[in-house]
């Protein structure tokens, strides 16, 4: 009995070194497919199926994603990116849907050394000496700002009234707002805040409007931005409402159905890739991305966070190129090397963005990251 | 702030509140005959309202399977307690009140899946589906440790609470609905327009309250459930079984979450997870009446539902903050002016 247990771990042990000899690049995926999280959780998803169905080869070697769930819980998430870590070896991460679950996430990835890739906004800075063990794919939340306060400045409002969320995203929108008030974007009138599962916002509602503002900033997102809207318009209130890309979302449509015609939003060019000019720089990725994405998902690619995904794996193989000249799959030196990589990528276009990394931010993006769309007749309708 | 903004805050309140009433009243009611504080109560809300918006939309609503996987369990523990009590001639009567009974809106929403039902019908439908959910629960969660004390019920309450949100969300997703409206009708008093969604939501309180009242004065059920909750071991002498009156305690507190869900649905949108701070919100107006007097938890949560407003109004990102801080001193003057009950001492 103790001589086959003997050689049962003999066995295993030599198969355990055949899998590690296998230069196959590991790549580790969380995202939220339970929790609040979920419902952008499952886009992230979709849109990470899209681009492994893109390309699951890269220099010759293969990829193999691993797929956690974290259920919207950064506590999950932090737990997952040690477990893909420690246990499946991989060699890069991605995620994740929510921001805070995000944020733990690169916490780990910091302090372990594994290159991650941020598809969610997260609000980190370069430690002082070196640099981040990782990057964030999205627009950041002030340049999404930044974006729409400028659209509104062309359009003549002077005042604009804002409502968004009690949480980590309202406060990230009104900070935009506010730093655009400086740089000479409307003037911001209301602080108001609500909470997704409010009953009503009628008093917040009030006090926006007897600001008499131009305009609105909306700073919530998905189905519940629509919240506002509907409240002042039923308040009487006459003038047109801003947003971001949160709100690109078809159940903040279908929620707001006749009262949200005419909002606008600043949003990733891969929302209206067919709308785009052909000389745009995402005009022949976003298409290759729809029609992939159509293939595998069976349904139109209406979302912004699927592109998060593709554009994070355009990053990843890119660098993963790169890398494999340097070193072999599942070492740390690997790692190094994949994370130098990302830094190295320069003028990459993906569907969101033309991605310029360098150690001294997390971000790579820049106003081109963003176009301004309107809901005309329950479609996002490019506006040049 | 002007008279005009205090006018619109106040029936903006009033309607939120009249919303916690109803509920409140469910609360009250399942805690005094059962000494369960129901903290999914709020959940059976969201469901009444997801329901609800499923059947407008012609889609087959989650409820269904969750009433069916319910019904069935219920089932199979009654029979098996029956069969062990060596009682085996009561089965086809549990089997009609624990399996047909609660599967037969079910299979009427089944068989009529994808027909445009009139709305009415479709309020009807949804709390027929909804109804059975609580009562079901109770026989399945709650009936076997009914004599625990009142911690371990609220401990295994809160339990189901998360049970039942994660099974809101693998039956209904994750997306909000909003149903809609039940009337466009518009009142205007002076220059302030009241909604007739609000007008409704006020008088189904009323009305509910009121035939509550009618109920537990004038019908003989009503009257062993207002005995099973003075007390339990007495009204068992008395030839009062208290598991029946828990269920009817049940069946009841369902029909009030199912209305408050049929009418907040089209005023706000509704999620899997929206449910519980409604019914938080509700509890600390149940608080105000002490979890056993009918009238002041309505004059508490309608309160709460005012109180709710206004703060809104005066600093939003603190709304959640000021309204639940007012339970300190409603515990703290409850504390103090009311005797304790004789709830927890033993029989």
């Amino acid at each position: 009995m103790k001589k086959l247990a003997l050689t049962l771990t003999a066995l295993t042990a030599v198969a355990m070194t055949a899998t590690a000899a296998q230069a196959e690049i590991k790549v580790g995926f969380v995202t939220s497919l339970s929790g609040p999280g979920a419902s952008i959780g499952v886009l992230y998803d979709k849109g990470i199926k899209a681009a492994y169905a893109y390309k699951d080869k890269v220099g010759g070697e293969d990829i193999k994603l691993i797929k956690l769930d974290d259920g919207s819980d950064p506590a999950s998430a932090t737990q997952d990116a040690r477990k893909l870590i420690q246990q499946d070896h991989v060699d890069i991460l991605i995620g994740t849907a929510t921001a805070p679950s995000t944020n733990a996430m690169m916490a780990v990835a910091d302090e372990m050394h594994v290159p991650f890739i941020a598809v969610s906004p997260v609000n980190i800075k370069p430690p002082k000496d070196g640099h981040l063990w990782g990057v964030a794919v999205p627009q950041t939340p002030s340049l999404m700002v930044k974006v729409i306060a400028d659209r509104m400045k062309r359009e003549g409002i002077k005042t604009a009234g804002y409502i968004g969320f009690s949480d980590a995203w309202g406060d990230l929108v009104y900070n935009g707002a506010k730093l655009a008030e400086e740089a000479g974007g409307p003037k911001i009138t209301t602080n108001e805040r609500y909470s997704r599962t409010d009953t009503s916002v009628t008093g917040q509602a009030l006090k926006v409007l007897a600001t008499k503002p131009d305009g609105v900033l909306i700073g919530g997102s998905a189905t519940q931005a629509a919240l506002p809207i509907l409240e002042l318009h039923k308040l009487g209130y006459k003038g047109p409402f801003y947003g971001t890309p949160a709100m690109l979302n078809a159940d903040f449509v279908r929620v707001g159905g006749k009262d949200v015609e005419g909002v606008q939003v600043s949003a990733g060019p891969v929302i209206v890739t067919s709308q785009l000019p052909d000389d745009h720089f995402s005009k022949k990725i976003g298409t290759t991305f729809h029609e992939i994405f159509q293939k595998v998902n069976g349904g139109d690619a209406d979302d912004g966070f699927s592109g998060y995904s593709f554009d994070g794996w355009l990053i990843f193989l890119q660098a993963a190129e790169q890398a494999l000249q340097h070193a072999k799959p599942g070492t740390p030196e690997f790692h190094q090397a994949l994370m130098d990589g990302i830094y190295g990528v320069k003028d990459l276009a993906g569907v969101h963005s033309i991605y310029n990394f360098s150690p001294k931010s997390a971000y790579g993006v820049d106003e081109r990251s963003l176009v301004i769309v309107k809901l005309v007749d329950g479609k996002w309708v490019y506006q040049p | 702030m002007n008279s005009q903004i205090a006018a619109f805050l106040t029936i903006d309140g009033v309607a939120t509140g009249a919303i916690y009433v109803l509920i409140a009243l469910g609360f009250v009611l399942i805690f005094a005959v059962t000494r369960v504080i129901f903290v999914p109560f709020g959940d059976i809300v969201a469901f009444t309202a997801l329901t609800l918006a499923a059947l407008e939309t012609k889609h087959m609503p989650g409820t269904v399977g969750l009433v069916a996987a319910l019904a069935v369990v219920a089932t199979l523990m009654e029979i098996f307690t029956l069969l062990r009590a060596k009682d085996p001639g009561r089965i086809p009567r549990a089997l009609l009140f624990y399996l047909i009974l609660p599967l037969a809106p079910a299979a009427v929403v089944w068989l009529t899946a994808g027909a445009s039902i009139p709305l009415p019908l479709r309020i009807v439908l949804a709390l027929a589906l909804i109804m059975p959910i609580s009562p079901l629960l109770d026989r399945v969660v709650f009936r076997p440790i009914a004599d625990g004390s009142v911690l371990l019920l609220l401990t295994v309450a809160v339990a189901l609470h998360f049970a039942l949100v994660g099974l809101g969300l693998l039956f209904f997703g994750p997306e909000g609905v909003r149903t809609e409206s039940l009337t466009d009708y518009q009142l205007i008093l002076g220059s302030i327009p009241i909604s007739g969604q609000s007008i409704l939501i006020v008088a189904a309180a009323i009305v509910f309250s009121g035939l509550l009242f009618l109920f537990f004065e004038f019908t003989i059920t009503g009257k062993s459930l207002h005995a099973t909750a003075v007390n339990r071991t007495g009204a068992r002498l008395m030839g009062i079984r208290p598991e029946r009156a828990g269920t009817v305690a049940y069946l009841l507190g369902s029909l009030l979450a199912g209305v408050s869900g049929v009418l907040i649905s089209p005023v706000n949108t509704i999620f899997y997870d929206s449910g519980f701070i409604i019914g938080l919100k509700a509890f600390v107006g149940a608080i105000f009446g002490g979890l056993v007097s009918f009238p002041m938890t309505a004059l508490g949560s309608l309160l709460v539902g005012v109180l709710e407003s206004f703060a809104a109004f005066q600093s939003s990102s603190f709304k959640e903050v000021i309204v639940f801080s007012v339970l300190i001193p409603v515990l703290l003057w409850r504390s103090y002016t009311f005797v304790d009950s004789e709830e927890d001492i033993d029989e």
